[in-house]
This record gives C-alpha cells, structure tokens and sequence, in this order.
C-alpha cells in the first residue's frame, strides 16, 4: 500500500478533489433523504437561490469574499506546514482593530480611512496569529492546541469590550456605535449605478475585488517569491531548510503572520463593507470553514477561489432553501463543510488509492 | 464567605467538572494510544443529543446513555478510520467531526421535534436523579473511571502495550502485537467516555439537549489533558480545578473582591484558555505528548 502513488498532475490536481466533493454531496443527499425530504428538489432550491437572481448571486459573492480570505489564511500557513485553525479568533480580534482604527479617527477622510481600518484589521489579526506562531517557532508549543486556545481567548476578550468597555452607553446591544459614514467599503450596486449600470441590491462590496488581490498576491508570495519557496521549504522538510540556510522559526513566524492578516479580511468584509459596527459573532464559524476551502482548493489561490465560490452559492442557497424547505435549516452548509473537511482532507488516501489504482488498470490494459 | 458558600462552590464545582473529567479521560486514552483526538467536543455533542432523544423515546435515562454512547463511538470509529486505517491527518479529522456533529444535532433534532434543535424536555425517569449526596449515578461512574484509567494503564499488560502504541509502534509491532488493533480499541474506549460526557449534559445536569450544548466543553477538557499531562489523577486535579473557576464565575459575578476590585467574568473564563498555552510555553513545567501522537503507524516501512 505505500507505494508511490503515480498520478498525472491534472488527476491530483483536479480529478482527486472532485470527486470528494462529490462524495460529500452525495452523503449530504443521504442526510436530506434521511429526514424525509427530496434532495433534487433542495437542490433546486439551492441553485436557484444562490444563482438563479442578481440578488441571491450578489449574497453569493459577498459570502465567497469571505471564504476567499480565511481560506487564503489557512492556506498560507499549510505551505508552511502550519495548521492555523485560529482564523476565527485572528478575524474577531481583526474586528476589534477596525473599530479601534475607524471609531477613533473619524475626523479623517475617506480615501485615508478606509485603508487605515484595513490596515487595522490586518495588524489586528497578524498579531493574534503571531503570538501562536511566535510559541511554536520558539517553545514548541503545538499551534493547533494554541490556537484553539487564542480562539477562545479571543471570543471571551471581544465579550468582555462589547459588554464592559466599547459599548454605546445608551445601547443595550453589546456592540460598537456604528463605524463614521466615510468609512463604509462603498457597496457593488452603488459603484455599478455611479457608472449608470444597474444591478440588484446585496450585501456585496468592493472588498471582493480586495479579496481576489489577495489571492493573487498569495499566488505571487507561494510560487514566484523567494520568501514563498523558504516557506514551502520549511513545510515541506525543515530539516533541509536548516541546511539551505533557512531559518525556520523566523519563517514559521513570517507565515502566520501573512495567515492572521489575510483572515483579518473576513471582518473587513464582514464590518467595513456590511454591518459598520463591530458586534458579536460576526465571524459566524466561516473561520473553519476556511479550512474546508483551502483543504478543497489544495491551497492554491485558484482552487481556494473556486472552493469559495462554491461555498457562497451553499451558504447563500442554503438560506433560500431553508426557507423553503423549512426541515433543512442552514446547519447542513456545515454538516457539508465537514463532509467536505473529512473526505477532502483526512479520508484524502482513500480517494487517492482508487484514482491511482484505475490509473493503474487502464495502464496495463493498454501495455 | 461562610461555610455554606464554599460547600455550594465545592458542590457545583464538582458538577461542572464531571464532563470535562469524562471527555478529558476520553482524550487520554485516545492520545495515549498515539491518536490525537480534537473532537472530543463533537463527540460529547452527539452523544448529548442522542442521549437526550433516547431517553425520551425510551422514557428512561439508562436507555438514553446506551444510545448516548452508541452514538459517540459511532462518530469516534469514523475518526479511527480516517486516522488508523487511512492513516489521514487525524487533525483535519477532528475538525471534520466537530463541525459534522454541530451540524448534524441541529438538523436532525429540527427535523425531529420541530423544536429549533431541541429535544422535548425530559423528566422523571427519562432523567438520571440523584443517588447520593444530591449526585448522580453518573457523577460517581466518572469519578470511578479515574482509578480505573491509572490501574489499567499503569499496571495491565494491555495498559502498558496500549501507551508503548502511543510511544513506539514500531517496537509494540515488532513484538508481535497489533498497533491497529489496540488504537481502535482505545478510540473505542474514549467514544465510550465522551458518551458518559454527553448523556451527563443532556440528560442528568439538564433536561433535554439544547442547539451546540457542549459550548466548548470539549476543548476545556483537551486544556485539562494537556494540563494533566496526559496522566489520569492530575486530569482529575485539572478537571476539578476548571470547575471551579467557572463555579466560582458564577458566584463571583458582580461581587467586589478586597485589593483587587470586581473581577471580570470573563477573566475566569478565560482562566483555563490562558493557563494551557502559558504551560505549553514552557514557562512553568512542559507538557510533552506521548510522542507517537498523531502520526499514522506505517506498517512495511
């Protein structure tokens, strides 16, 4: 069984990840048929919610905005051999540097504070991941249990600001003031009907166009930088980084400190270019669903964009189809996360071992 | 503070802890075994609901346990196979499973009793009463796994070729044994003990399973394991001691201590959180895993 599994790239690539997200569906259908309802017709629903108007296609995009940035976030750490499953906690604490940035300058202009709260929100989260990955470089501490911890740590310490410290005296809600108008990320319909183009109303902002920047920068970092090639020296053998002169620590570092900036954009997302405060539970899990993406897209920007786009069309459809289907609420977007997680990450052998035994056969049957 | 604030603190601590203890000494035997386990709090949450749904279907407590545990070895075989079999990442593994049961409880639970999740309110027999001391069967079975865990570990055969598994599997195999075989048993063993978690939540300390009931419980107990390190009557100490910061949360909420003022729920909360990674820093003592833990056994290598 261990020996080297041959695959064309294009089957490694492309063909292995299908068809466990394949599998995955095929399972959620099994979930759907087990409490009595009709998987084709929830599909409908689903599709045709999330694609079928402008409207549901712009909540489809805004929600894989935010997936494009965790999934980035965790992809960045995984060539780096990091599994950061802290995006939550990096993105929450991002939050809090928005609303710290944007609440606290708003005599300044637009055009210098929407840069500033992203600035905010990125050394917010850079921080937050830093310190999980400061221990693991230097003290050895396992990052996945460290940042399991930060994000709790995370979620207690944004509780006790909203409820103590950054609340409206008047408001009863433990949430910020809203964020100064100027600040907002202007909206995909307004920007549209400035140019006299005119789309449907969504929560969908210009922080999309942030977010496919972002993957395109991660592609430039990963595969045509040399700080990218340390990093996927070090994920790859540490030992043979050392030798290559490489420091590990600092590279390990680095890369989560890349990984907590890019999962700070889901609050920017979230928070400059929706809610325009800072409230709590806006990260909503999409942290680890982040994982999914990334695990699905093989941590490439292009697959981790494509990964995303099919969870916005799940997220978004999955709340027109749980209003009509009223049996299949939205906690079956997360159940075929973890589906998804399970067969595309952990049971990955599994799918792998038959590709390349079919492989195999055929081989044979043309010698 | 009189006495009979710190017999209620102790009391309620003593509560409070029985779950982590149990989904605590379920990660133990996993980890002991080499099988790192991040989905003890999934485990827990499947076995709250299916405990609170059997119980009520069966209108009895012991039955709802049963299904409780059925459930959670269930789920911890599906982890098994991805990390033992395939030998997959049994970190993603874990996630998977965490997401899969807070998904899965909902939906089924909405789809079962219309309810938003929840399960119909237990009561009478479909709930664990007390026994003794106002605790209980359960509370004392918990307690009881703690020396069965030391004994059986330190002291059997199986015991100890199940942590020289979690060290050296190549060394455990070379003698003749099977490393699969006793990893399977010990994720076995903590799907037992996550069940005894979950079925204690929904069905002996409250009535009836509630949407993502377990609220992190899970990861508090991977704290305590790791601040036990790894060892059965420190996870014990380290339980108890989690249980009573957050019995002493509630006390403390709004009360004004002398010299330092009134402290912050959240301060408490965040109490086991902050002492895990400042120990795995290695600032006070080190925690060290079993040092085969999480890295799949390669047979013909």
């Amino acid at each position: 069984m261990s020996a080297p599994l041959d695959l064309p790239r294009w089957a490694d690539t492309v063909l292995v990840p299908a068809i466990s997200v394949v599998a995955a569906f095929l399972v959620a259908g099994l979930v759907v048929l087990a409490i009595g309802e009709n998987p084709l017709t929830a599909t409908r629903w689903l599709l045709q919610g999330s694609l079928g108007t402008g409207e549901g296609l712009g909540f489809t995009l805004f929600y894989m905005t935010d997936f494009i940035f965790v999934g980035l976030a965790v992809a960045v750490a995984y060539h780096a051999g990091l599994f950061n499953i802290g995006g939550e906690g990096q993105a929450t604490l991002a939050g809090l540097g928005i609303a710290l940035v944007l609440n606290n300058l708003t005599f300044l202009p637009g055009f210098l504070l929407i840069p500033l709260g992203i600035l905010g929100a990125a050394a917010f989260g850079a921080l937050w991941a830093a310190i999980p990955g400061y221990l693991q470089a230097k003290r050895g501490s396992h990052i996945v249990i460290t940042t399991i911890m930060f994000n709790w740590l995370a979620s207690v310490l944004i509780v006790y600001l909203l409820v103590n410290v950054l609340r409206e005296p008047q408001s009863m809600n433990p949430e910020t003031r809203a964020f100064p108008e100027q600040s907002y990320i202007p909206f995909m319909h307004d920007v549209f009907a400035a140019v006299g183009i005119e789309i449907p109303n969504s929560q969908l902002n210009l922080t999309l166009v942030l977010a496919l920047a972002a993957a395109y920068f991660v592609w430039l970092l990963i595969y045509r930088s040399r700080l990218g090639y340390a990093i996927r020296v070090v994920g790859s053998n540490p030992s043979a980084a050392v030798y290559a002169g490489i420091s590990p620590a600092r590279i390990i570092i680095i890369a989560m400190v890349i990984s907590g900036a890019l999962a700070g954009g889901l609050a920017v997302n979230e928070l400059m270019g929706y809610q325009h405060r800072l409230l709590l539970e806006f990260t909503s899990g999409y942290g680890f669903v982040g994982i999914a993406v990334a695990l699905m897209g093989r941590a490439h920007p292009v697959g981790i964009i494509l990964a995303s786009l099919l969870f916005g069309i799940l997220y978004q459809g999955g709340a027109e189809l749980a209003f009509e289907q009223p049996a299949i609420t939205r906690d079956m977007v997360v159940v075929i996360g973890g589906i998804i997680i399970l067969f595309a990450g952990a049971l990955d052998g599994l799918f792998r071992r038959l590709v390349a035994h079919l492989f195999a056969r055929q081989k044979l049957a043309r010698a | 503070m009189d006495l009979g604030i710190l017999v209620t603190i102790f009391d309620s601590a003593l509560r409070l802890s029985i779950p982590l203890l149990a989904a605590c000494l379920a990660g133990l035997w996993s980890e002991r075994s080499g099988v790192v386990d991040i989905g003890l709090e999934g485990k827990m949450l499947v076995a709250a609901f299916a405990g609170a749904a059997g119980a009520y279907a069966f209108g009895s407590a012991w039955a709802g346990l049963l299904i409780g545990i059925a459930a959670s070895v269930a789920i911890g075989l599906v982890h098994g196979f991805a990390s033992i079999s395939q030998r997959g990442n049994q970190i993603v593994s874990g996630v998977a499973i965490n997401m899969l049961a807070a998904g899965l409880t909902a939906i089924v639970g909405n789809a079962w009793y219309g309810q938003g999740g929840r399960t119909p309110p237990l009561e009478g027999d479909q709930r664990f009463g007390s026994v003794l001391f106002g605790h209980s069967a359960l509370v004392y079975i918990v307690l009881l796994a703690v020396p069965i865990t030391w004994f059986v570990l330190g002291r059997t055969r199986f015991g100890l070729r199940l942590r020289a598994v979690g060290e050296n599997p190549a060394a455990v195999d070379t003698a003749g044994i099977s490393v699969t075989k006793l990893r399977y048993t010990a994720v076995i063993i903590a799907g037992v003990l996550c069940g005894f978690a979950g079925a204690y939540l929904s069905v002996g300390q409250a009535a009836g399973f509630l949407p993502n009931m377990t609220a992190g419980r899970g990861f508090i107990a991977l704290a305590a394991l790791i601040f036990a390190k790894w060892r059965a009557w420190p996870a014990l100490g380290a339980c108890f001691l989690f249980g009573l910061l957050d019995a002493s949360a509630n006390q403390l909420q709004g009360l004004s201590l002398p010299g330092i003022g009134e402290v912050p729920v959240q301060a408490i909360q965040a109490m086991p959180y902050l002492m895990t990674v400042i120990l795995l820093a290695g600032v006070i003592g080190k925690a060290i895993p079993p040092r085969a833990s999480g890295v799949p056994y390669v047979k013909e290598r």
